[in-house]
């Protein structure tokens, strides 16, 4: 069951549009990623989905039973403060705010949650250190533990290894396929096309002028996709065994 | 410095000038590091305008006048800051000049019966019953909210579009926040003056950062150099009595800066020295 569905959806900034006519839907623990040239809109679709930009037209809606505050959310770029007061464990924390009207102190229950999480992505030693102390890639680490403590439903990823070394973006690909084996959905702007289609159930990729979408399947044996997959092997066997693999498909 | 309480208006100073300084400390770290600092100095031009046009029109008590117009310019200047399209900082400049230009050229028009000098710096005689009852009722405000919604001040102050994204609203408490900013102005630019006030937002959140790493010391230390410096002008330009309020407490929120720029330093060189 669909618990995102997005419809004929025009988006855009500046009053310029970028996305037009794009429809698709999330389900429960469906693993989304958006790939796409730059200045196709990936980041903006992100924005619109979370209702932080206001579609020119067409709709987002969450539907069974998902709510905002059952989202957590990974930008691309910080533009934080960078001399920001905090320590690890009140950014990671805050990320469970959504769930309540006031907020004193955080329970029990919601600080050995944290711990658990800021263990899983390998910031637990940092705890107690202050933010503006830490290098991109543990800011960014902080970051996701804090999304994933939001995160209760779905979960947005906007080019979330950008900032990490490669054994770091290993361990969050996995973290990301677990999560999304527990049930969580999960939506993930990725310029990592092999991971995307490794890792991912279905695919969106935003072109200019048009968009696919559709199971990593189809989207393998797609003309879009074998293009981006296979740009690199121009031997003919290869070619005939993609065009092949196509039409046996289509 | 039992003088110094039997004069009603220094009483009067006294209580205004301690609400107004945690009012400004609380409201100024969000405000500084939300990036927003010169909002208070816009804010307090304006109210140097509508102070003036008050003066002009004869009406009784100004603030009747100055809180509703500076309200109203607190909502603009944050939409400015929102909208991303115009500068926001060269918005600001130009509504804070154009608003005092206004003030002194309708004063001036309007000849002898509007002390220029006394808006533009502050006096404590201007602090009347009426600047008493606004700010306890606005202190009560300001201290509420923060204690209440510490935890999403911060998380809206740290990142607000993650905060945003994640259902809680923001629009309401930055309203909220700009509001109460505008209200702590009006009352607090009579006392410390239209030119001065702002440095009582901006310093003390300044202050504690050099020295504090958590949200929550910044905002409790803040407090502290707020009030210590409130009272120390208080007093020393209660003692020395040509030397004007304003400028004092200014004059110790520097002092009180250098010197934990100064900590902060040392501090620095010796855990560096430390590690070698």
């Amino acid at each position: 069951m669909a618990i995102l569905k997005v419809t004929d959806l025009k988006l855009g900034y500046n009053g310029t549009t970028v996305i037009d006519n794009l429809s698709f839907s999330v389900g429960e623990g469906d693993y989304l990623c958006i790939v796409g040239e730059n200045g196709t809109g990936k980041t903006t679709l992100i924005k619109g989905i979370l209702g932080l930009v206001t579609p020119f037209g067409g709709s987002v809606e969450y539907s069974d039973g998902l709510c905002r505050n059952h989202i957590g959310y990974l930008s691309q770029q910080q533009k934080l403060t960078k001399d920001f007061p905090a320590s690890v464990s009140e950014i990671v924390m805050s990320g469970f705010l959504n769930n309540r009207l006031l907020a004193f102190s955080y329970s029990k229950k919601e600080r050995e949650e944290a711990l658990r999480i800021m263990k899983r992505v390998g910031v637990d030693s940092l705890c107690n250190k202050s933010f503006a102390e830490l290098s991109g890639g543990q800011q960014q680490r902080v970051l996701l533990a804090r999304a994933l403590c939001a995160a209760r439903k779905l979960i947005l990823l906007d080019e979330p290894t950008s900032a990490l070394d490669p054994l770091a973006t290993a361990d969050f690909y996995s973290i990301v396929k677990a999560l999304s084996k527990e049930g969580m959905a999960v939506i993930m702007v990725s310029h990592d096309i092999t991971s995307a289609v490794r890792n991912a159930t279905h695919i969106l990729h935003l072109s200019p002028d048009s968009y696919f979408f559709g199971t990593t399947h189809q989207y393998m044996h797609s003309p879009l996709g074998r293009r981006l997959l296979m740009p690199d092997c121009p031997c003919d066997v290869c070619a005939h065994n993609t065009e092949g693999k196509v039409q046996n498909n289509g | 410095m039992a003088d110094f309480f039997r004069y009603p208006f220094m009483v009067n100073a006294l209580i205004v000038g301690v609400l107004i300084a945690v009012c400004c400390a609380l409201l100024g770290v969000v405000l500084v590091l939300k990036r927003y600092s010169m909002i208070g100095d816009g804010l307090s031009h304006v109210g140097f305008g509508a102070l003036s046009i008050a003066a002009v029109l004869n009406i009784s008590s100004p603030l009747y006048l100055s809180l509703p117009v500076v309200v109203l310019a607190a909502f603009f200047l944050l939409r400015i800051t929102e909208n991303s399209k115009i500068n926001a900082d060269a918005a600001i400049a130009v509504i804070s000049s154009s608003a005092l230009a206004i003030g002194v050229f309708i004063a001036s028009i309007n000849g002898t019966n509007i002390n220029l000098q006394q808006y533009m710096f502050g006096s404590i005689l201007s602090v009347g019953k009426s600047d008493i009852i606004i700010s306890v009722i606005l202190a009560v405000f300001v201290i509420a909210m923060y204690f209440l919604f510490y935890n999403k001040i911060f998380a809206i102050t740290f990142d607000e579009n993650f905060a945003t994204a994640t259902g809680i609203r923001t629009g309401f408490y930055n309203t909220v926040i700009s509001l109460l900013t505008a209200v702590t102005i009006v009352v607090g630019m009579r006392m410390l003056g239209t030119l001065l006030i702002s440095a009582m937002i901006i310093f003390p959140a300044l202050t504690s950062m050099r020295l504090c790493k958590r949200f929550v010391t910044v905002i409790l230390t803040s407090v502290v150099v707020s009030v210590f410096c409130v009272l120390s002008g208080l007093f020393t330009s209660f003692t020395f009595t040509d030397v004007p309020v304003g400028a004092t407490i200014v004059i110790f929120n520097l002092a009180v800066f250098l010197i934990f720029l100064l900590i902060s330093a040392l501090h620095k060189l010796f855990t560096r020295k430390n590690k070698e």
